[in-house]
């Protein structure tokens, strides 16, 4: 039997047989993932719509927020009584910190739940536009590695800071399609890519996107992968929108594997000219 | 144990708010009276992580700041 190594060492066969298409595998931090897509579990109309919705999006890794517990309404359980930890992976975010010091004692607590050391850092520094502060994010960032935490940082599209994250031991660099909630979709294609071009660690585009196409056109820069979460918690049909983004992501990937045709500002027939 | 010393009660304060609690009520003790499982929630005491394993020692005293926190559905 024949194995590509360019395949994570597996058959291409395999390969073609679990994505429809051969893709080296994705990676972060020495965790092998099978979906590109990671999904948000905040704003969904209700908790069986968002288990539903993220069964549906073919995810295995799901972000997850840290709150004070609400002592006046303790009926109001945590995330966890509704979604299995075995089932999904947790990525502790530490959305809601504005400075690098709150960011790293969210990111504490997080690991202190006892799930893993991974997180998304995401440290704020606008409340209208909810745009990065990206310096805030390498200071936490510097400081969580060297704690032995798996950063994955949020940040803004701007491939110095996306090499300086990357430079500060992350696992993988998110940029932003655009502000988070939204759902304005890619607005820096071009930048996006410069930063999926110069950095070696995972690039996955984070915050954004709106609606499938806006996930599958983010997928044919070459990124490694898509997180969102209003796009699918905020859909009228939060499961159908879920099972769009899975395709979405896949086609995105796969048509970018494949090469796009060049564009032309002239027609070109498809079809043979008739005789004569 | 005196019967003043079983309804002795210190005031601490739990995620921002004043409460009165039984006077040297362990952790454990308090998730109890509050309805939440150990293995939910992560305890901060006075700025400090505490490990699950010292809930049902660690006792609370007049003025202890306790954060509970847990998981919520996010981005």
């Amino acid at each position: 039997m024949s194995v590509d190594t360019s395949y994570g060492g597996r058959s291409e066969e395999a390969v073609m047989s679990t994505h429809g298409s051969a893709d080296t595998p994705f990676v972060v931090g020495g965790r092998e993932f099978d979906s590109r897509l990671i999904v948000g579990t905040g704003k969904y109309p209700d908790n069986e719509t968002m288990v539903r919705a993220i069964r549906a999006s073919g995810t295995d890794m799901v972000t997850v927020a840290v709150r004070r517990v609400d002592l006046d309404r303790t009926r109001e359980e945590g995330i966890l009584h509704h979604l299995d930890p075995r089932e999904f992976f947790l990525l502790a975010n530490t959305a809601g910190c504005y400075t690098a010091e709150d960011a790293i004692r969210y990111a504490r607590l997080a690991r202190a739940a006892g799930f893993n050391e991974w997180l998304k850092l995401e440290v704020i520094g606008d409340e209208t536009t909810l745009l990065p502060d990206t310096q805030a994010t390498l200071e936490a960032a510097r400081v969580l590695v060297a704690e032995g935490f798996k950063v994955m940082a949020y940040t803004n599209e701007d491939l110095i800071t996306a090499l300086r994250l990357e430079d500060a031991g992350c696992v993988a660099v998110m940029p932003l399609a655009s502000p988070i909630g939204s759902g304005l979709g890619l607005l820096n294609p071009y930048y996006v890519r410069a930063i999926k071009e110069r950095c070696d660690v995972p690039i996955v585009v984070d915050a954004g996107v709106g609606t499938a196409s806006d996930a599958c056109l983010t997928m044919e820069q070459g990124v490694d992968g898509v997180l969102m979460n209003t796009a699918i918690a905020a859909a009228r049909d939060p499961v159908r929108m879920a099972a769009a983004m899975r395709d979405a992501v896949v086609a995105g990937r796969i048509a970018y594997l494949a090469g796009r045709m060049p564009t032309r500002e002239v027609a070109v027939p498809s079809s043979p000219p008739l005789p004569g | 144990m005196t019967t003043a010393g079983m309804d002795a009660r210190v005031t601490i304060r739990l995620n921002g708010k004043e409460r009165e609690v039984a006077a040297d009520i362990t952790v454990s003790g308090l998730l109890d009276e509050l309805e939440l499982v150990p293995g939910m929630v992560v305890v901060e005491r006075n700025g400090e992580i505490l490990a699950r394993e010292s809930y049902p020692d660690v006792r609370l005293g007049e003025g202890d700041r306790l954060e509970l926190v847990h998981f919520v559905g996010g981005g």
